[in-house]
């Protein structure tokens, strides 16, 4: 259906125009999960009731002529974002029930806009994995070979944006959790600067590395949504205090003349030979567009993986304490406070988000701090500083997302580190705080997308907007859709 | 070896965790292999290195000492496992 075919932008024109109504939108949209979820299984909660609520009072702007750019644009939120009255579990059985009280920041703020949430997306469990694979309720498949994982943490954003339920959605990054994703199913994702989106409201797992960001079908929509969530926030003490961009104004302007880095330490052994033809590809039509290309270096890229994590385990195993059982979520076990305590937590978090709470305790712990954590922290300094001292060479630096494809469900699950490993490419760019996108740049020979990795200056975003939009005026990749959803199970 | 069985059952007592004896196995091995490859920052001289804990320069975020509108506590209440009026009822405590 033609409806489905549309990106939030051009919906804005349809609804303005009123050619399209957004209850008629939203009722394409609901049908449409209804068709392929069973495929696909992005949502952990549909709300088809809220969904056409939010739609009607959405034409009710439109009619009276007081539409913003996201009224009426139906979006699906990861599922470790608090939405006021909407079940938020963060694909965890510690959180089964969890009926927040309170709409985080971006959430307060999309619907100021009357944009209309259809629902929340599966994600591993508290964000911690690389394929989706560690939710506690469901997989997600990538809807472009569905034996294939969506990538993670956060996949059900992705497969969801991918497979068209949904027009946008919110992910969440801590490590590449946007960008993984968005690569594996051929979206465009971006993690902001670190304090450019308030993180008011979302889950915390590592808060010194998470940021929220969206995963959308083309840049446009990619700069209109994060105009729409970002900007200080007084509750989240780390937002920082920059003023509202327009981030769509300079998407026309070109890059003539752009110096594009690209690091040698990411042009590893191992890494996917379509993967690697495809971003000299993309290198070359960016050059085509006037950029000038720099060889440069990020020497300390090997240590990164290690660096974080020590880092983010450390500091989740501290923001996880908060599941005890007594104010919110599951509880578990007779007896006393202890027992409850350990039988909550035992049964409440799955395989994965115990490793980590267990590294990170230990890394923590009396006798190994100064040798794990503190030492990752210095380390920490010298990948900041890798990245400071090359922008003075380039506005963009320009690596894959990832150095393979989708990998296959079941692939990795059993392998904690070659999981971490798959990381490799996206995980420098949390520890540093600097922005990032994703950008779908070709096809392998399975057809399974290719991302590209676009990294900018703090609070360069618009540049990295611009790159990539210039990217893809002369490219088609973020145009095609998989294809027979709707036909057969799964 | 860098982490044996005890420090497992050590640390997962810390955390609140009760682990089976399966489980214990199981992260002893992998706690192992992952703590292993974390051994390669020590390749790096950081001596004279400051950390960085946050990359954004922390100040205070203060605000105005006025009272604010705060959350409805019949949802807040809503999501206990057990409670007793406006509390949260735990087990015995003392």
């Amino acid at each position: 259906m033609e409806v489905l075919t549309l990106s939030a932008h051009e919906l804005y024109e349809r609804f303005r125009r009123k050619d399209l109504s957004p209850v008629e939108v939203a009722e394409v949209y609901l049908k449409r999960i209804e068709e392929v979820e069973g495929r696909v299984g992005a949502y952990l909660t549909v709300d088809p009731e809220g969904a056409l609520r939010q739609a009607r009072e959405a034409e009710q702007r439109w009619r009276k002529g007081d539409g913003a750019p996201l009224t009426g644009v139906p979006l699906a939120i990861k599922d470790n974002i608090c939405t006021k009255g909407l079940r938020t579990t963060c694909a965890s059985r510690i959180l089964y029930n969890f009926v927040p009280p309170y709409d985080a920041t971006v959430i307060k703020r999309l619907k100021e806009q009357g944009a209309v949430i259809l629902g929340k997306t599966n994600m591993d469990e508290f964000a911690m994995g690389s394929s989706t694979e560690n939710s506690s309720f469901q997989l997600t498949k990538n809807p472009w070979g569905v034996e294939r994982t969506p990538g993670g943490s956060s996949g059900g954003s992705a497969a969801a944006v991918a497979a068209r339920e949904c027009v946008a959605a919110l992910g969440s990054d801590t490590g590449g959790s946007i960008r993984q994703p968005a690569a594996f199913c051929g979206v465009v994702g971006m993690k902001p600067t670190y304090g450019r989106v308030s993180r008011y409201g979302l889950v915390a797992f590592a808060s010194s590395l998470d940021q929220i960001g969206p995963i959308t079908r083309d840049v446009e929509d990619c700069a209109l949504l994060l105009e729409a969530i970002s900007g200080h926030d007084p509750c989240d003490s780390t937002s920082a205090p920059m003023p509202k961009e327009d981030f769509r104004a300079c998407l026309g302007e070109g890059i003539e003349g752009l110096r594009l880095g690209v690091p040698q330490e990411f042009f590893i052994e191992g890494m996917d030979p379509e993967v690697e033809a495809s971003i000299w590809e993309a290198i070359r039509v960016l050059e085509g567009l006037g950029a000038r290309v720099e060889e440069i270096s990020l020497p300390h890229t090997d240590y990164a993986v290690a660096t974080y994590y020590i880092i983010c385990t450390a500091e989740a195993s501290s923001n996880l304490a908060r599941y005890d059982g007594v104010k919110y979520g599951l509880r578990e076990g007779e007896g006393d406070l202890r027992e409850m305590y350990l039988e909550t937590r035992s049964r409440g978090f799955g395989p994965e988000v115990k490793r980590r709470i267990m590294l990170g305790t230990y890394v923590l712990s009396a006798g190994y701090y100064d040798a794990y954590y503190r030492k990752a922290s210095q380390v920490r300094t010298l990948i900041r500083e890798d990245f400071d001292g090359t922008f003075d060479r380039c506005e963009v630096i320009v690596t894959p997302t990832s150095p393979t494809p989708a990998f296959g469900l079941g692939e990795k699950v059993h392998d904690p580190l070659q999981m971490y490993l798959s990381d490799i490419f996206t995980i420098s760019v949390n520890l540093a705080g600097v922005p990032a996108l994703s950008i779908p740049c070709g096809f392998s020979g399975d057809g399974l997308p290719i991302g590209l990795q676009l990294i900018g200056k703090p609070f360069d975003e618009a540049t990295l907007l611009r790159v990539a939009h210039a990217f893809q005026q002369e490219t088609d990749y973020h145009l095609r859709s998989p294809e027979n959803l709707t036909q057969g199970g799964p | 070896m860098k982490i044996s069985l005890q420090e497992v059952e050590y640390v997962a007592g810390l955390a609140r965790l009760k682990l089976s004896e399966e489980e214990k196995e199981l992260f002893t091995g992998q706690l192992n292999t992952i703590l292993q490859y974390m051994d390669k920052l020590n390749e790096l001289d950081t001596a004279d290195v400051e950390p960085t804990f946050h990359v954004v320069p922390h100040v205070n975020a203060f605000r105005e000492d006025e009272p604010q509108r705060s959350m409805e506590r019949e949802e807040v209440m809503a999501n206990a496992p057990s409670r007793k009026g406006d509390f949260f009822r735990v087990p015995r405590i003392l």
